[in-house]
């Protein structure tokens, strides 16, 4: 298949920077020129996505390796590559930003009203380096879009963003900064010691354990961060509350999925030993995320800070999954993952639908809305039912999954993250209630429209993807099996084999997890 | 066919909730009860087939969730037990779809009406013919999520709100049981499908397993986790606060959901876990345990609530409750007989107090009714089934299934099984008089109702009365053709490999030689609360208040049901919305963000102002900084690659 596809991944990596490029020759009559942005990064980016789809179609779901392989020089003097390529992990994500985008764009159809045409042109960088960073096969080129993809995003916050978008937009940068500066040094401690940059090489290479603790730390700091782990948090729901709704989606659906995606392509496979070492800290930070951020979320009075304190809480069932180290937990993780990013952007989109009619994203400004707006409140409870994880959504699967993994390995923390789920029920149906249930009694509410055919388009994929990765998620399921089952035996495996080889590390490894999470 | 029994329902709610603007009103009616009607029509067939000639099958559809050796299934499984469940849910669904036609004639949103209660039927009929716990979870919730969505149907009303909240939330505690019994029964078993956990069963019975870090017996563990779900949805006590509430809801849906069929999803699932449970005799006496305090809790409740639909809330979580000590003395079949039996009575019970209510423009209270035997005959005519029905007066559905649970506690010969049967006549004690109670207050005596309410009082249009008159029948016949099967001597034969009981626990079997008085005293008892009732509030109506007077303290401990909704908020509704706040405020706020970006922030700023005292020129500043960046970084990277190497 790879043979048939020689450009496909770089196609679709670079697809959106042309459209990106030629939104910038654009120029006129300021009228023309937004139209024609908005029409060009529309049709680019759906391009794309149709290219992306052709991805999948070609995968191999029997194999765990990597698909769609290019390997060139790039800078051969210090043996680094330009070296891209998918495998079960990563395919589905690289689909996830190419669906996500076209309808971001779509979504700030009226929404972004100055400067359109840079905005398409930073929402298009975008996804080149959201896809971009999926694809590489190399450290220093998904170094390079790992950190790139946080400069376009400061500046949607920090130009087209709220009142506080400047604080929020410096938060954002300097949290995240701070922990690529670390991993940049990891990087290089990589390539002193393995003398390669190359990721598939890489995952077959065993780094000392002594190095491997210092590495992992390092590598945590900079993931941990963007998943975003408790509690270096804060800097998310400041930078939703003040971002625009594309700018948002974005950031909730696809930059969380960074972190974690960092997770499981290098601390577990590479830093085995370290990372088991490292297990019950992972566990204790993700409960804590997930009854911590769920209960702050019951406070909140904006609607988007709500949100995104609940996705603190889902990712919080992310780095649980991944850390168990067994199929179920790293496939929930993987499932979640994606079924957040859908959920938790179609719900930004949901709260830009009000935000756009009434500028406000107070709860208490609104109440009563489907007396107005039937449909609205359709897609809405689909969202929410897909968010606090009813079976025949998309939420249910990941967070069952990652319960279930859990579980085995320790069962203080699965009863601890499974209260999640009631405690998620109960802020997502308070916020619910309060805004689309009750009397319409505002004067300036009692003509609020519904949906229109624009948002109609936007919503109509997403309740059918939410739908149906909640009821025949075998596609998605089948994407990830091959190479989680791979990734899952290799940890075991290296496991195994140091608890026979160093008895020390062994017991080292063994007597922390009996700390306050252990089972 | 089979999978036709379950799928017609949700293609009607599909087609009367997504094509509402094409079919209006009439149309979703039509489609709906169509829907349900047919799968009713199914099940008859498939009833003969399954449960009375005995020919089991389960239909593969396809995989829902698989990831390693964990595996999900969309299935439709037909035993016994399921082919009973299904007759009896869509039987009585369809029913109550019919009387909804007239119940809700002037409601503005029928379509979204009839479509909810399809997709009710539906997730319902996917709980019961599940073959996987995963399934049986999705049914699970499904129901839920339906009862949560119809709860809170009249949604301009704050109290259907709140009630739909907490009838969701309750619920979801049960199902934290629920889930984790599910994970735990993979990593016993190794599978999530029945047949290969209930074959694996006996093998791993004394088995032990890690929770929380003590050493557990596995099975009991298992069994208790997965009884918390059951409680949850069946209400019994401790999670049963949300049922009362969920009167909210229309009459139809109360009768359906919260009286005929999701209530007794939890004494369903103990009886298709029955292989397991037989195994776990401790989780066993704590269902006997449960479902007794309940039987005799709510029954205590209802003998002073005074909005009718109340009464018979309080009364269907305390018949619950005998469903679950009969499944606790191993008397599974005698359980899910009452639970039949009970379907029809409680469903015909609450459509007849609907049917009050409608006659009386919504009124719920009984202390503004009174004197309606004349104006509604008919309805008073079937309350007095209903009601005869419910306190096991001979020979009506009631009576027999009642009188075989009790017998089946007695013949236990266990201290919980004694404790069961005891609670259980007290119980049966205070049904007879509440449920005459709420005769007398509605239809007897002078009427307390304003005259307009009584001028527009009305009996019941045909399309309400004649659904009454087919669950009337079940409520009177149902006991007497079902008795062979379900307990008497062909029991064994009808209910095949689908309840399985160790033959060590045949309480049913030692309760048909129960002596005489412990045969005749429910009834008798039952005899004595209907005169007690009579005495009270016919022949010295001023008595009631006199004793709640008197008694004000248990008057009014009972009134608020025992102050259970009142110790949650203090405990974990109110804590739970405080501490979100002060966690948000001053954890994130103060601490995180305070020390954290913040704080580094302030001080850099601090710092910078130092420094610009020194130099000036911005150009210095940054150099500066770099150049100590530098030095940072080269050293750490020396530092960490030195010890690497």
């Amino acid at each position: 298949m790879t043979h048939d596809w020689p450009f496909l991944l770089s196609l679709v990596t670079f697809l959106p920077l042309f459209g990106a490029a030629f939104i910038f020759l654009v120029s006129g009559e300021a009228e023309v020129v937004a139209r024609n942005a908005r029409w060009v990064a529309l049709w680019t980016s759906l391009a794309t996505f149709v290219l992306s789809l052709l991805l999948w179609a070609g995968f191999d779901t029997s194999s765990a390796g990597f698909q769609f392989v290019e390997h060139r020089n790039w800078l051969p003097a210090l043996g680094i590559t330009y070296h891209m390529g998918v495998d079960g992990i990563s395919l589905l994500f690289v689909l996830l930003s190419t669906f996500l985008t076209p309808l971001c764009v779509l979504a700030s159809w009226e929404a972004i009203e100055v400067r359109v045409k840079e905005f398409m042109i930073a929402f298009l960088v975008l996804e080149t380096l959201m896809v971009g960073m999926f694809c590489a096969l190399d450290l220093i080129l998904f170094y390079v879009f790992f950190e790139g993809v946080l400069i376009p995003m400061f500046l949607i916050i920090g130009i087209w963003g709220g009142a506080r978008r400047v604080y929020s937009a410096f938060k954002f940068f300097l949290f995240t900064l701070a922990g690529s500066v670390l991993l940049l040094l990891a990087i290089l401690a990589m390539y002193y010691e393995a003398e390669t940059t190359d990721i598939p090489t890489l995952l077959g290479y065993k780094f000392p354990i002594a190095m491997q603790t210092w590495l992992w730390l390092a590598f945590f700091a900079s993931f941990a961060v963007k998943v975003p782990m408790w509690p270096v948090h804060t800097w998310l729901p400041d930078a939703h509350v003040e971002a625009p709704t594309a700018g948002s989606v974005i950031l909730a659906g696809v930059l969380l999925k960074m972190g974690a995606y960092g997770f499981l392509r290098f601390s577990l496979p590479m830093l085995p030993e370290a990372s088991l070492y490292f297990t019950p800290f992972i566990y204790t930070l993700s409960i804590i995320a997930i009854i911590y951020t769920s209960l702050v979320a019951l406070a909140q009075e904006d609607m988007k800070k709500l949100i995104a304190y609940s996705s603190v809480a889902h990712m919080g069932f992310v780095t649980l999954g991944i850390f168990t180290g067994v199929a179920q937990g790293v496939t929930g993780a993987l499932f979640q993952m994606l079924s957040h990013g859908v959920v938790s952007g179609a719900l930004f989109l949901i709260v830009g639908v009000v935000y756009d009619r009434m500028h406000s994203r107070e709860i208490t400004r609104y109440a009563g809305l489907v007396h107005r707006m039937p449909v609205y409140a359709f897609v809405f409870m689909v969202m929410m039912l897909a968010s606090v994880g009813l079976p025949g959504t998309s939420g249910f699967v990941g967070e069952f999954l990652v319960l279930v993994g859990a579980f085995q390995s320790n069962t203080w923390a699965a009863l601890l993250a499974t209260s999640g789920i009631i405690l998620g029920a109960a802020y997502m149906l308070y916020l619910y209630r309060r805004v689309i249930f009750g009397e319409l009694t505002r004067e300036d509410l009692k003509h609020i429209l519904d949906l229109n055919r624009r948002e109609v388009a936007v919503f109509a994929p997403l309740v059918l993807v939410v739908l149906w990765m909640g009821i025949y998620p075998k596609p998605f399921l089948d994407v990830f099996n091959p190479s989680v089952e791979n990734l899952v035996a290799r940890y075991q495996a290296a496991i195994a084999e140091n608890a026979v080889a160093t008895p020390k590390t062994q017991r080292m490894a063994t007597e922390r997890p009996q700390g306050k999470v252990d089972g | 066919m089979y999978t036709a029994v379950v799928l017609l329902p949700l293609l009607g709610a599909i087609a009367a909730g997504l094509f509402a603007p094409w079919l209006k009103d009439r149309g979703s009616q039509i489609v709906s009860c169509g829907a349900v009607g047919l799968s009713a029509l199914l099940s008859l067939p498939i009833f003969y087939q399954v449960a009375l000639h005995g020919q089991s099958r389960t239909i593969e559809l396809f995989t829902w969730i698989q990831s390693g050796a964990f595996e999900f299934v969309w299935a439709v499984k037909f035993d016994t037990l399921s082919a009973v469940m299904v007759l009896v849910v869509s039987v009585v669904s369809s029913m109550i779809h019919v009387y909804s036609v007239g119940y809700m004639a002037h409601d503005k949103s029928i379509p979204r009406f009839m479509a909810y209660l399809n997709l009710f039927t539906f997730f319902m009929l996917a709980l019961v013919t599940a073959d996987n716990f995963g399934q049986l979870f999705f049914g699970w919730e499904g129901v839920g999520l339906a009862s949560y969505l119809l709860i809170g149907f009249w949604y301009d009303r704050p109290s259907a709100n709140a009630a739909a909240i907490k009838a969701f939330l309750v619920n979801r505690i049960g199902d934290f049981g629920f889930a984790l019994g599910i994970m735990g029964v993979f990593l016993v078993f190794g599978s999530v499908q029945f047949d290969t956990v209930f074959a694996a069963v006996p093998g791993k019975a004394n088995d032990m397993m890690n929770f929380l870090g003590y050493q557990v017996p596995a099975i009991t563990t298992l069994c208790l986790l997965l009884f918390v779900g059951a409680m949850g949805k069946s209400a019994q006590l401790g999670l049963h606060t949300w049922l009362p509430d969920a009167m909210e809801g229309p009459t139809p849906v109360s009768a359906l959901i919260h009286a005929a069929t999701m209530v007794t999803a939890g004494v369903f699932m103990v009886a298709r876990l029955s292989p397991m449970f037989e195994y776990a005799p401790a989780a066993l006496a704590v269902v006997t345990v449960v479902g007794a305090s309940t039987a005799l809790f709510a029954a205590s409740v209802g003998l002073v609530q005074n909005d009718i639909k109340r009464v018979i809330a309080y009364s269907t979580c305390s018949q619950l409750g005998y469903m679950f000590f009969a499944a606790g003395v191993s008397a599974y079949g005698v359980a899910i007989f009452h639970l039949m039996t009970h379907a029809f009575f409680k469903a015909l019970l609450f459509l007849v107090s609907g049917s009050v209510i409608h006659a009386l423009s919504g009124e719920q209270d009984m202390r503004k009714m009174g004197g309606l035997r004349r104006t509604i005959p008919i309805t008073y005519a079937l309350m007095w089934i209903g009601s005869l029905a419910l306190a096991g007066i001979p020979f009506f559905a009631g009576y027999w299934s009642k009188d075989a649970i009790l017998d089946a506690a007695w013949g236990a010969h266990s201290g919980v099984g004694t404790y069961a049967f005891w609670l259980g006549i007290g119980a049966a004690l205070m049904t007879a008089f509440y449920s005459w109670r709420l005769i007398f207050m509605t239809f007897h005596g002078d009427t307390r109702a304003d005259h307009h309410v009584m001028e527009h009082a009305h009996e019941s249009p045909n399309v309400m009365l004649y659904p009454l008159y087919v669950l009337a029948a079940g409520a009177v016949l149902a006991g007497m053709i079902g008795h062979h099967f379900f307990v008497g001597g062909g029991q064994e034969q009808f209910w095949g490999e689908s309840i399985k009981v160790l033959p060590q626990h045949d309480a049913l079997e030692a309760g048909h030689h129960a002596p005489f008085w412990v045969q005749w005293l429910p009834v008798a008892v039952a005899i004595i609360g209907i005169g007690i009732a009579y005495g009270l509030y016919i022949r010295n109506p001023e008595l009631p208040r006199q004793l709640a007077a008197r008694f004000k303290p248990l008057y009014f401990f009972l009134l608020n049901k025992w102050y259970f909704d009142e110790l949650y908020d203090l405990l974990f509704v109110n804590p739970a919305h405080r501490l979100g706040l002060s966690l948000w405020k001053k954890g994130d706020g103060d601490i995180i963000d305070g020390y954290g970006p913040d704080g580094i922030a302030a001080t850099t700023v601090r710092l910078a102002r130092r420094a610009s005292l020194l130099q000036t020129g911005y150009i210095y500043h940054y150099a500066f900084a770099m150049l100590i960046g530098v030095v940072v970084l080269a050293t750490a990277a020396w530092y960490l690659l030195g010890r690497a190497g």
